[in-house]
């Protein structure tokens, strides 16, 4: 995670439309979003989205409050603080001809990534983790030639024992 | 149709207007004039897009509408049916919230939340859009009941922490101001920033939506901020050293190039909606709270003050010589028929401006002294707002004169509603300011583009014989010395009536601020510079 960015997680009703006008809000308010992602929660009916801001203190700000405002979310929080646990996943199709397979089975091996598909010309890739490792793995995928690759964006869950985490209020954040 | 089956069984007074845009600027006009939610209804797909003016102008200065709409059947929903629209997509970024209803069970707990949502903290439109096998179907009504899943976010309640800084900040002033703004009308909040500017001694600045939130003739009054705002108020937020916003936004007509505005002072801003502390400028202390109990609470943690000496230095740059500018005695400058419908009305009518120069005019030289008197339409600037959002106000306020002043542009972007209002037998008095031009335009064209004065020239029609197709009575008037006469005819008659006073077509609003400038910047008056 760059220095100026900061990972939002966005609890909210899990309505037809709700991500809908998140996803207008962000447009409209010219927010710089680098990743969204969205799901079940553990209570039913509640979505949850991380959200992955680029900006200074003010944008991300703004981004919180305008995002509180929103009827069907229900609580946004800050998670960056306190090493968050951040995860991507990624599935990465190669091409694989048979001299190249050892050495993209050892890669994956490094990486702790799963083959999940081979065919005589490519392999498949599941990769889980943070999102430079998951940059790392592509890296050095690159040379073999991607087929195709899906990258699921960060999802975001602040560590039991971390003080961020809190409801965002932030009157305090501006007039520190 | 189903829903106007039922209407008659209801004791609800329906107005039928002749454009949906005007339905939903009459409810606004309503809501500003009451607090309460104004209302308004329109059919499905070109109806309810003609609806998207009206609330897109209500979400902008925070007015609480609900409107309902028609929709096609649930099962003909995706399907481009004919009129079919999806206007709950096409309002969501105007909307505070909007909702489509799937079942006559959810409408009920629909509607309480609607009102709710758009009465709650910072007000706003919402719409409920109801297919019509909806509207046919039966279910029970439960009263009171809300439908699930809609929290409203409580205000965070700002700490002592806050109010106690914001209070050392001004007590330790030496040259502090209030912008007051329209949630201290929102929240009715007159007599205490009254209290607290009498407590503390210091000026008060009133934004264009904040204008009779605080009496003119009151000694600390000092009048509007910004583009075409007096200029000695603007050279006061240059030197200000403490700004306390209140109910307002700093918004860019207001500010200019934020980063040459009021650059000693510190701010302190209070508003409900926690998005607006910071969202344009960064304050020194942000409180988010309601205006009255900010002001109220503030009011008890400031000591006694005066600023006599700041007041009487702002005041002695007053630049405005009333208009002193030589022209031929027959020739009505704004400021008159601003100052004649004010001595005409004795001070008691409600204002409804439309948008441009006159309303600039109507917001500088009225003299606003009645709480909530004036009605505009400040964040959009939607020209055409003013005759409809008339009718609401005189839904809401029968017993007050009420007066749009209009351009000759705007006047004509909604004028069929003149039909409304005779059908109505409402008693509007309309002024039409007529240049001949859209003339705000025409004034950026002079200033900025070479007096290249291209497209904004207009003609009008002849108001008198437009009115009479109508059975309405209208006078021109174009020479001074009939105005007070006119006035007070305008009056005397029952019903509504246009007053069409023509005046110098290339008459500017003074002073101005450019877009993005600073008062560094500042056009001044030729005429009254010494």
């Amino acid at each position: 995670m760059s220095a100026n960015e900061r990972t939002l997680v966005v609890l909210l009703q899990d309505h037809p439309g709700a991500l809908t006008r998140v996803s207008s809000l962000f447009r409209r308010r010219n927010f710089n979003i680098n990743s969204l992602t969205a799901g079940k929660s553990e209570r039913p009916g509640i979505s949850r989205m991380s959200v992955v801001v680029a900006g200074e203190a003010a944008e991300v700000d703004q981004v919180a409050k305008q995002l509180q405002k929103l009827i069907e979310v229900i609580e946004v929080r800050d998670v960056s603080d306190g090493a968050p646990l951040l995860r991507e996943m990624a599935l990465i199709r190669v091409q694989a001809e048979s001299d190249k397979r050892g050495e993209i089975t050892e890669l994956a091996k490094l990486f702790g990534a799963k083959i999940v598909d081979i065919s005589h010309r490519s392999m498949t890739l599941e990769i889980t983790g943070a999102e430079h490792k998951v940059d790392s793995l592509v890296g050095l995928l690159d040379k073999f030639g991607i087929v195709e690759m899906v990258r699921s964006g960060r999802i975001a869950m602040a560590r039991d024992n971390a003080s961020g985490g809190a409801v965002w209020d932030n009157t305090d954040v501006l007039s520190a | 149709m189903p829903f106007y089956d039922a209407l008659k069984d209801y004791p609800l007074h329906h107005v039928l207007v002749r454009h949906e845009q005007a339905a939903a600027h009459a409810a606004d006009g309503y809501a500003r004039a009451t607090g309460n939610v104004g209302v308004c209804v329109a059919t499905s797909g070109p109806g309810a897009t003609n609806l998207v003016t009206g609330l897109a102008t209500a979400y902008m200065d925070s007015v609480p509408v609900v409107a309902i709409t028609g929709q096609v059947g649930r099962s003909a929903i995706g399907r481009d049916s004919f009129q079919e629209t999806d206007i709950v997509g096409v309002t969501l970024p105007i909307t505070k919230h909007n909702f489509l209803v799937n079942s006559a069970a959810e409408l009920g707990p629909i509607m309480h939340e609607a009102f709710r949502i758009a009465r709650s903290g910072r007000p706003g439109p919402v719409l409920v859009d109801v297919p019509k096998d909806v509207q046919t179907e039966e279910a029970e009504y439960e009263p009171n009941q809300l439908a699930a899943g809609y929290d409203i976010h409580p205000v965070f309640a700002p700490e002592d922490a806050h109010y106690a800084r914001a209070a050392r900040l001004i007590d330790s002033a030496r040259k502090p101001l209030i912008i007051a703004g329209h949630g201290v009308i929102i929240s009715q909040a007159y007599g205490e920033l009254r209290a607290f500017a009498e407590k503390t001694g210091i000026p008060v600045i009133t934004t264009l939506l904040g204008i009779s939130s605080f009496p003119e003739s009151h000694p600390l009054s000092l009048g509007m901020p910004g583009m075409h705002g007096p200029a000695n108020v603007n050279r006061a937020i240059d030197e200000a050293d403490v700004i306390l916003g209140v109910g307002m936004r700093f918004d860019d007509r207001v500010t200019g190039d934020l980063s040459k505005w009021a650059p000693n002072a510190q701010i302190i801003h209070i508003d409900v909606d926690p998005a607006e502390i910071g969202k344009n400028l960064r304050p020194a202390v942000g409180i988010v709270a309601d205006a009255k109990e900010a002001l109220a609470r503030l009011t008890d943690g400031v000591a006694p003050s005066d600023h006599a000496a700041w007041l009487d230095t702002i005041r002695s740059r007053n630049a405005i010589k009333a208009e002193a500018v030589e022209l031929p005695s027959y020739i009505i400058t704004p400021s008159d028929v601003l100052t004649e419908i004010k001595k005409g009305t004795n001070g008691e009518a409600r204002l409804v401006t439309d948008v441009g120069q006159h309303q600039m005019w109507a917001a500088r030289f009225y003299g606003y002294e009645k709480p909530n008197s004036h009605i505009s339409s400040g964040g959009l600037g939607t020209m055409g707002y003013a005759l409809p959002a008339a009718m609401g106000v005189k839904a809401a306020c029968p017993d007050d004169p009420v007066w749009v002043v209009a351009g000759d542009g705007g006047i004509q972007m909604n004028i069929q509603e003149l039909g409304t209002i005779a059908q109505e037998g409402y008693d509007i008095k309309i002024a039409i300011i007529n240049n001949g031009y859209l003339g705000m335009v025409r004034q950026w064209q002079e200033f900025f583009h070479n007096r290249n004065y291209a497209e904004t020239r207009i003609t009008s029609p002849d108001y008198v014989q437009l009115c009479a197709a109508y059975g309405l009575k209208a006078r021109k008037v174009d020479d001074r010395t009939d105005m007070a006469d006119a006035i007070e005819w305008a009056m005397n008659q029952n019903g509504s009536v246009i007053l069409d006073f023509t005046i110098v077509q290339e008459a500017n609003v003074y002073p101005m601020v450019p877009a993005g400038g600073s008062v560094a910047g500042m056009i001044e008056d030729p005429e009254v510079i010494e």
